[in-house]
């Protein structure tokens, strides 16, 4: 009967269109009570949940809490058990404490007994976004896409407070076109996958792109530097690519003279170059003078092109050595070599040009392999039609 | 023996509802049939069907004028504080909020050209002068009254209200009326299965809206907005501004006028806002009435 009466209440709770309440003697069917006349119970059919998705477990933040507090006690005991100092036991220790006490023989090593701390183990969960009484937080959230559409709602309110400044300036008579830009060098937007780390939700090409678009447009505005700082959290920093080139530090030999140490690659061709200061522009490969080597005017340009770009032409002595690969490689795998060599002759303010001149760049073509079923690595065999 | 399964829900509740299609002037009627309709308001209904219940044999007058002699049971304050509400024609003074005036000079009459006109919409309209639909304001001022009151009721019973539209050039305007009044909006591209498939799209246990309101009932192509379907097939009452190219069939409350003119849209704005803030302070107040009254008895006991 107490039974009986809990799934009463329960069915009452549910059917909020019961007309009149039971003495909670009677024992309930579902619908049908046959003594006090006939009460139908009619179910709003926004209250029927779905029953597939019972299984997605909720973790409320007092039960990973609690989880967290577990983890920690349970890592001194074992650190106790084990002899280990309770103090500094680290993730490793307890990997292979619980490996010692519990050997599990399991094939699937994720099926094996783990002790982890629980923000790996329970997955990071969106919190939920409505209250007790069922109302969400955010006014948008009935779009689906309430970060990305209350951002650009308050992009569009951050413009529109532009215009408004710009309408007050004009009633005074002060408005004018020449005011002070967005400073934009150096910087750039943030990109898809930054946007939508940012807002914790899924942004399709179009939504960025719209986003984008109303930043700009709220740019093209005379008087936008007003809102600077809100735009500047849209750009990012570009690191300056000169900066990640490893320089090498000079070295000086016996007789005091600067030399720098190079190495450069090109196909299957490898170069290691040595350069000294207070030179005449004299040039050896491999034990030989460079013009018997490379008797063609081609490759000797390649080899004089770093010293010309920087003007310094006849001031450095060259020592080179290069193996394998063809004429061409060889003459471009001495020239990178050379290119990197010459970083530590020369001032910060030069590596910028060099960079962007290609000296540095090491160029990734390679030999493509035949494929089978052609006659070269793209060349197919002559179609015939029959 | 009393017979009081005798006039059972099923049967009564058909005779109300047939009582209020044909007497759909009295303001009274129409919150009372869609208390039915809305989920938080089960234990109202249950008071007042229960009530008339309580009569014997067949239920009297719901129609216009006759007003049966209810003998309510003695209910807790909670109970008191929503069926006060319902004691009033106009509980919330929505009528104050605009004249006739306003509506002319906030350009509400213009509807489009006669090619556009629906065929639903001929009742609501005053006349063409030079091809273009003239919306006759009498029946507009009714209208609005209505929704405003529904509204109204709804906002005290603590409903999310979803305001929707699809004209970019309000969409702004529409989501901070929303904002400031506590509520909700949707100006943005609707994607399929927002209220039909909801518990996929936002997840389990969601709560949708207990009333939409349109300020713009086409979308961007000139066709019926999809949540109009999908609101009626959910049982989410509707309140729409429809102008003379809308089809105003499925909107529980539409409000015949002009939904292009910026005055236009601002005026509706306010009064929306205006009212669902007024709605909130009153649940305010009555709570402090009757959490007053309350504290009076327990001196004495």
């Amino acid at each position: 009967m107490a039974a009986g009466g809990g799934t009463f209440s329960a069915l009452l709770r549910r059917c909020r269109r019961c007309a009149v309440l039971l003495p909670l003697q009677t024992s309930p069917t579902a619908g049908w009570m046959p003594s006090l006349g006939r009460f139908i119970c009619s179910s709003n059919p926004l209250q029927k949940k779905s029953m597939a998705a019972t299984f997605h477990v909720n973790y409320t933040e007092e039960f990973i809490k609690q989880q967290i507090e577990e983890f920690n006690i349970g890592k001194r005991h074992l650190a106790n058990m084990m002899g280990e100092d309770p103090e500094t036991i680290s993730q490793g220790d307890i990997d292979r404490s619980i490996r010692y006490l519990f050997p599990s023989g399991l094939f699937e090593k994720k099926a094996r007994p783990i002790m982890k701390h629980p923000l790996e183990v329970f997955p990071k969960q969106r919190a939920v976004q409505w209250g007790e009484d069922g109302r969400p937080f955010n006014f948008l959230f009935y779009t689906g896409k309430q970060s990305y559409y209350s951002l650009m709602h308050d992009t569009y309110d951050q413009f529109l407070n532009i215009q408004i400044y710009e309408d007050k300036l004009r009633e005074k008579g002060l408005f004018s076109l020449d005011t002070k830009p967005v400073n934009l060098v150096g910087s750039r937007w943030l990109t898809k996958e930054e946007l939508a780390e940012m807002l914790v939700e899924q942004i399709s090409d179009y939504d960025y792109m719209h986003f984008l678009q109303l930043l700009e447009r709220m740019l093209t505005l005379p008087y936008c530097s007003i809102k600077e700082e809100y735009v500047l959290k849209f750009r990012r920093k570009m690191e300056d690519q000169s900066k990640k080139q490893k320089v090498e530090p000079l070295q000086l030999d016996e007789n005091g003279i600067a030399f720098c140490k190079g190495e450069g690659r090109r196909k299957t061709a490898k170069a290691s170059v040595t350069i000294r200061d207070q030179g005449n522009g004299k040039i050896t490969v491999n034990g030989m003078d460079y013009l018997l080597y490379f008797p063609s005017l081609q490759e000797r340009e390649q080899l004089m092109f770093p010293f010309q770009f920087l003007n310094r032409l006849g001031m450095h002595d060259m020592d080179c050595t290069v193996q394998a690969g063809g004429v061409s490689a060889q003459a471009g795998a001495i020239r990178l070599a050379t290119s990197r060599a010459l970083l530590s002759f020369v001032t910060e303010r030069e590596v910028e040009p060099m960079r962007q001149a290609g000296l540095l760049t090491p160029d990734p073509r390679v030999r493509e392999r035949k494929k089978p079923g052609q006659e070269g690595a793209r060349r197919k065999f002559t179609w015939k039609k029959r | 023996m009393e017979n009081q399964g005798g006039a059972s829900v099923g049967p009564t509740t058909a005779v109300v509802e047939e009582i209020i299609r044909k007497c759909k002037k009295d303001l009274q009627l129409v919150v009372t049939q869609n208390i039915k309709v809305l989920p938080g308001l089960g234990f109202v209904t249950r008071s007042i069907l229960a009530s008339n219940l309580q009569l014997k044999g067949r239920l009297y007058g719901l129609a216009a004028g006759i007003r049966p002699v209810v003998q309510e049971p003695p209910t807790p304050e909670k109970d008191r504080v929503l069926s006060d509400s319902l004691k009033h024609p106009d509980f919330f003074h929505v009528s104050e909020l605009f004249t006739l005036k306003d509506l002319f000079d906030a350009r509400v009459h213009h509807g489009h050209k006669r090619g556009c006109r629906h065929r639903l919409m001929e009742p609501y309209l005053f006349g063409c002068r030079l091809e273009q639909d003239i919306i006759d304001l009498d029946q507009s001022v009714l209208h609005l009254q209505k929704a405003l009151n529904f509204t109204a009721h709804c906002a005290y019973r603590k409903g999310i209200i979803l305001f929707i539209s699809r004209a970019r050039q309000f969409s702004h305007l529409i989501e901070t009326t929303a904002q400031e009044s506590g509520e909700y909006a949707h100006t943005r591209y609707w994607q399929g299965g927002l209220l039909t498939n909801a518990h996929v799209q936002y997840g389990t246990g969601v709560r949708l809206p207990d009333l939409i309101v349109f300020i713009n009932t086409l979308n961007n192509v000139f066709e019926q907005h999809v949540v109009v379907r999908d609101a009626a097939k959910m049982n989410i009452p509707t309140v729409g501004i429809v102008d003379s190219n809308c089809n105003p069939s499925l909107i529980t409350y539409p409000i015949p006028g002009n939904d292009d003119t910026p005055s236009a849209v601002k005026l509706y704005c306010k009064l929306f806002k205006m009212t669902i803030l007024r709605a909130k302070d009153k649940i305010r107040q009555m709570d402090l009435l009757y959490g007053h009254q309350k504290e009076l008895p327990e001196p004495s006991t």
